[in-house]
């Protein structure tokens, strides 16, 4: 195979290098066990170099249509199908190569983090390989063109993470949030499968562009309407947004650190496939304004519900879980906005473009904050053993860099300059103003109660005099140190640079969601 | 009207398995519930496949214009079938902890994460 063979099937390569290594890893905990944390390293490193290297050439190239089973990986219409799509199509656009980007970076930064946080634990086989699962579900997720295909990835997905919440059984608690999130996942799952298939029996086909083509022609029928019912309520049950968000404390604050980190990466790839529905596949055969509507008001429900549920708890992971609902809502607030004004091309450019860069900045940011909040609250409960807030205290003395870290997070969710939670924020207060001026004094007065939130949080974990029952702490590990470093810098950087992040990767990224006879061409041709 | 009726059964079959998990509470009975609902996405998935008096879609040996059933919803239907195995698998081994632990399976009385 030449150098350009295996460039040309870099988004095959996406998925085969973590389900390889994800099978194997057993095999090498088996035989070769010194070599295990290695050998997952290698794997979470060669798929950030691939997903990276896809992400580059779809930012500069354009949208990279991938078709699985060709000789030409790029013909993705057959010559002898009469014009169909027959394969499985990768379709990655810009806003597919955005979440590839996040996926791939939360993932070694997790990664790096798993490898002393899991150090103590047992079964690290089983943690690995459903990790890199995890990993390799998200990924198709995002990338793939292909309903069905998704649907697939979403129960790979589903399953690696109930099985990673409930990792650390912990008297059964664990077991529960795990159970909760299977079933909650295969429900909406199927309801998503149900979906399909009612666009199925009227278009005979599952790629998202091709059925967008037709749906287009047809105009939009009563089983498509039902179908979209089913997306909307098993995708944004599956993001976590009000009112369908209450396994999401439950699994965040269950699972071990580090999956949670990831976890908040996966529920994203969810909101993902809801906008690309939204905006790809049913686009402008909608009432959008409607939708747009609908998914403001989820937005709304989820920024203030997921905000004062915060405020009651004890538990610093619960906690920062309602938080993670909370800011779900500000990506569907900027993405609604967005989708409310699609069909007016004046007012789209004048702030319906400007929201949904925020809404889409947001889910970057939100994946590198909160990760890095996610794996702080880890690191307190690894050297401490608690994670309630009444009883833990002082522990600014012992853990300086944790407590930075925290700090870091904590400024960046709140929406405090200059980290990046303040970049995506302010975009989405100032374009969603001139929507419709409540809407943005709401999300600023969520903001703030996040900011006391925290800074209650802050108070009561790192202030005070040093606790004798902590006296022993010591600084978290080097290798977690650095996943959580890496991560801040990211924080800060997309904060001090929004304008460059914004111009090389958000922009395309809303352009290409808003843009449905692009992502129909890509496939179809033509266009 | 006939020809519709496995659409009705599906159908049935989906209203049956969401009820059994609103109304149940022994996690097992839940579980049996979400196979019901399972199935009847699966067997609506075949049903829209099927064509009367169709074959099964192999081409070698068939006759001229010979009337297929549709192969790629089988398809989808068996995709299916596997990953509701690996789930319900997954749910009842979280369930055997669940008793091993509680010594119950009622979910009234397995209620320690709330708020």
């Amino acid at each position: 195979m030449t150098g350009m063979d295996l460039f040309a099937n870099l988004p095959g390569l996406l998925l085969a290098v973590p389900l390889i290594f994800a099978f194997a890893t057993p095999l090498i905990g088996r035989y070769l066990p010194r070599a295990r944390d290695g050998w997952v390293l290698l794997g979470m490193v060669l798929t950030t170099v691939i997903g990276l290297l896809i992400a580059s050439a779809v930012f500069t190239g354009g949208t990279v249509a991938y078709t699985f089973g060709v000789p030409d990986p790029s013909v993705t219409v057959p010559p002898d199908s009469g014009g169909i799509p027959v394969r499985i199509i990768f379709n990655i656009d810009a806003m597919s190569a955005f979440m590839v980007v996040i996926a791939v970076v939360t993932g070694l930064c997790v990664m790096l983090y798993s490898l002393s946080a899991a150090s103590r634990s047992s079964g690290k086989d089983g943690y690995y390989t459903l990790f890199l699962l995890l990993v390799a579900g998200v990924l198709g997720m995002v990338c793939t063109g292909d309903l069905f295909n998704f649907f697939v990835f979403l129960e790979i997905a589903s399953l690696a993470g109930a099985a990673l919440v409930a990792f650390r059984v912990d008297k059964g608690i664990a077991i529960e949030a795990g159970l909760k999130y299977a079933m909650l996942s295969t429900i909406g799952g199927l309801f998503f499968l149900l979906g399909v298939a009612l666009l199925f029996g009227q278009y005979n086909t599952l790629n998202i562009a091709f059925l967008a083509e037709r749906m287009g022609t047809t105009g939009l029928t009563t089983p498509d309407a039902v179908a979209l019912v089913l997306f909307v309520t098993a995708l944004a049950m599956k993001c976590g947004a009000v009112p369908m968000h209450f396994w999401a404390p439950d699994a965040y604050a269950m699972a071990p650190a580090a999956v949670t980190a990831f976890l908040v990466v996966s529920s994203q790839a969810s909101l993902y496939a809801l906008f690309r529905i939204c905006f790809s596949l049913y686009g402008q055969t909608l009432n959008t304004v409607l939708l747009g509507w609908f998914i403001i008001i989820l937005g709304l429900l989820s920024m203030f519900i997921g905000v004062t549920m915060a405020i009651l708890q004890k538990d610093v992971k619960r906690l920062m879980a309602y938080h993670a609902v909370s800011q779900t809502g500000y990506m569907l607030l900027g993405v609604g906005v967005g989708l409310a004004v699609l069909s007016s091309p004046l007012l789209l450019s004048n702030f319906g473009m400007m929201a949904m860069e925020g809404g889409i900045f947001h889910i970057m940011n939100h994946a590198f904050y909160k990760g890095l909040l996610f794996l702080t609250a880890g690191v307190i409960f690894y050297r401490c053993g608690t994670r309630n807030l009444n009883d833990l205290g002082g522990l600014g003395h012992s853990m300086k860099w944790t407590m930075l870290f925290f700090i870091i997070g904590a400024l960046a969710i709140a929406g405090i300059p200059p980290f990046n939670g303040f970049a995506s924020k302010l975009m989405i207060y100032e374009s969603v103003f001139s929507f419709n001026p409540l809407l943005s004094i709401i999300a600023m007065v969520v903001s703030i109660l996040t900011l006391a939130s925290f800074v209650k949080v802050f108070h009561s974990i790192f202030m005070g005099p040093k606790r004798p029952e902590f006296a022993d702490v010591t600084e978290a590990p080097l290798p977690m140190l650095f996943g959580m470093g890496v991560l801040s810098i990211l924080v800060i950087l997309f904060g001090i640079f929004p304008e460059q992040v914004v111009e090389v990767m958000v922009a395309p990224a809303a352009s290409a969601l808003a843009d449905q006879a692009g992502y129909i061409g890509s496939v179809m041709g033509g266009a | 009207m006939i020809g519709n009726a496995p659409f009705f059964v599906a159908m049935l079959l989906i209203i049956i398995g969401i009820t059994g998990m609103l109304t149940r509470y022994n996690l097992v009975r839940i579980i049996i519930s979400l196979t019901i609902l399972e199935s009847g996405v699966n067997l609506f998935l075949v049903s829209l496949g099927y064509r009367e008096g169709g074959i099964a879609p192999i081409f070698t040996g068939s006759p001229d214009g010979a009337l297929m059933v549709m192969p790629t919803v089988q398809a989808m239907t068996l995709t299916n079938i596997v990953i509701g195995l690996a789930t319900t698998a997954l749910l009842l081994s979280f369930i055997m902890v669940l008793h091993r632990r509680y010594g119950t399976c009622d979910i009234r009385e397995i209620r320690r994460l709330r708020g």
